[in-house]
């Protein structure tokens, strides 16, 4: 057995230099939404819904020439159809900002799977699979469990908390922590990586390329970590995977562990925090689930329509006529979960958070090859996370309506809470 | 009454698992599974019905067999 040199030197070095397309920064107040949409301004942070609605009756397919161009289709019949069509639109990029990356990333992308097209995608998101499973992930529901309470238990006397900070965020981090092996009191490093990669969209080049190196790095310091001390956990089981017969190339390794770090943590935090959000300006619903935990799992489908916290994009691969609108190559196109779940022609009442809500076909986790592998985890989480704290906290209300924030780009989800307890 | 799922189009969402674990179960990638025959009993048909509405990839059917 030869011993595995693959992350001895920094793959980074290795690689062929290649540059992707950067374009040029707009920022400010958008004058059309139709036209001159922004997913990274204050407006849209704050309520996307009725921008969403308005654009679903009178477009329905809007434009932006930010970011270098890119479309936002807000139907639920054109977003499922962009999700399905792998042969025209490319995973290539999923985050819609001011930097294409090279063509020749195609078809693995940085973050495989999840930038992965076919034939390569398969295979790449069949390695995960296993570990994602509802089966799998209900051996951590305990451990979960427990560090919910631990967290409330540390809330214990305070009148005012803020749910998005100190509840919601811990929960995911620390799952995905144990899950990859990564020292728990990394939470703020992940914190700032998440914020960096999918907030911090629009910055100049040279921040972004910083913000990219700055997790590689830490990700390359877990990795071999692990390969001098091998455990049972996601990143040896990486590091150890083959893939067509060979061992995996270290940026496809590090590109999924970074993935899984992302996609991790934003996502259930953003899903945690607009459900408690939700209760606390419902109090029929609070009091509702108070009293009849059972509705709890039919609750988390329709906040998670209501409130899906996740955006996708897509590249378009050649010029084409697309529905209506004239689509060229490398345009991106926005995927908007959230606005084919508010989609009246797809559910009835389809702007009201119905909790009892028996038939929701909603696509919070994507529709297709991509879909999320993660949901089963998700949920799980999400559900232990509001079990412990509906037992916990019952009665809790919005402290100050006016100081909840929420993340901008495409994952959104209040990342200040301000919670009245009692 | 039989229900039946598309593994074309199943993509491991795992919606009826969860609503009819009577009826579905997973694999070891998450994808949905009949159990057995896939013959849905008189008192799980609301059930099945519910699995079927609920799928994000309309990947279930169901199938009124025809009695000779």
């Amino acid at each position: 057995m030869t011993v595995d040199d693959r992350f001895v030197r920094d793959f980074r070095e290795t690689q062929e230099e290649q540059l992707g397309t950067p374009t040029e920064i707009i920022t400010g107040p958008v004058s059309d939404w139709a036209t001159d949409f922004s997913h990274l301004e204050p407006e849209w942070a704050a309520d996307p819904y009725p921008i969403l609605d308005d654009l679903r009756v009178r477009c329905p397919i809007a434009h932006t020439d930010r970011f270098g161009g890119g479309w936002l289709p807000t139907r639920y019949e054109d977003i499922a159809a962009v999700a399905y069509d792998t042969e025209r639109f490319s995973s290539r990029a999923i985050i819609m900002g001011n930097y294409r990356p090279p063509k020749e990333l195609a078809p693995v992308g940085a973050v495989p799977p999840i930038s992965s097209d076919p034939p390569f995608h398969h295979d790449a998101r069949k390695l995960l699979l296993p570990a994602f499973t509802k089966k799998e992930v209900a051996k951590r529901e305990e451990a979960t469990r427990a560090f919910c309470h631990s967290l409330i238990d540390s809330l214990e006397g305070l009148e005012v908390v803020d749910a998005a900070r100190d509840y919601a965020q811990h929960i995911p981090m620390r799952v995905i922590a144990d899950m990859m092996g990564f020292p728990p009191e990394d939470g703020p490093r992940f914190r700032q990586f998440v914020e960096n990669a999918l907030e911090g969209v629009n910055l100049p080049l040279e921040e972004r390329m910083a913000h990219s190196a700055e997790l590689f790095d830490y990700l390359l310091e877990q990795i071999r970590d692990h390969v001098a001390n091998p455990r049972d956990d996601l990143t040896t089981y990486l590091i150890d995977a083959e893939l067509h017969g060979r061992k995996l190339e270290p940026s496809h390794v590090a590109g999924t562990l970074a993935l899984l770090l992302i996609a991790g943590i934003d996502t259930t935090w953003s899903a945690i925090g607009a459900s408690l959000w939700h209760l606390a300006k419902t109090p029929a619903d609070r009091e509702r689930l108070v009293a009849e935990p059972e509705l709890l799992p039919t609750a988390i489908e329709e906040f998670l329509r209501a409130y899906a916290p996740v955006t996708m994009a897509r590249l378009v691969k050649q010029d084409m006529h697309w529905r209506g609108v004239d689509m060229k190559a490398e345009d991106w196109v926005l995927l908007s979960f959230p606005a084919a779940n508010r989609d009246p022609a797809q559910f009835d009442r389809a702007d009201e958070v119905i909790i009892d809500r028996e038939i929701n076909r909603h696509v919070a986790f994507g529709l297709g090859i991509h879909r999320c592998v993660g949901s089963h985890l998700a949920r799980m989480e999400l559900r232990v996370a509001l079990e412990v704290w509906l037992e916990r906290v019952p009665v809790f209300s919005l402290a100050d309506p006016s100081a909840v924030k929420w993340a901008v780009g495409q994952v959104r989800g209040p990342r200040t809470l301000p919670l009245r307890i009692g | 009454m039989k229900v039946q799922i598309n593994p074309e189009r199943c993509q491991g969402h795992g919606r009826c698992y969860d609503l009819a674990p009577g009826l579905f179960t997973e694999d070891d990638e998450g994808y949905g599974q009949v159990i057995g025959d896939g013959v849905v009993p008189p008192d799980a048909e609301r059930e099945a019905r519910i699995a079927v509405s609920n799928c994000p990839e309309k990947a279930i059917t169901l199938v009124e067999e025809v009695r000779g």
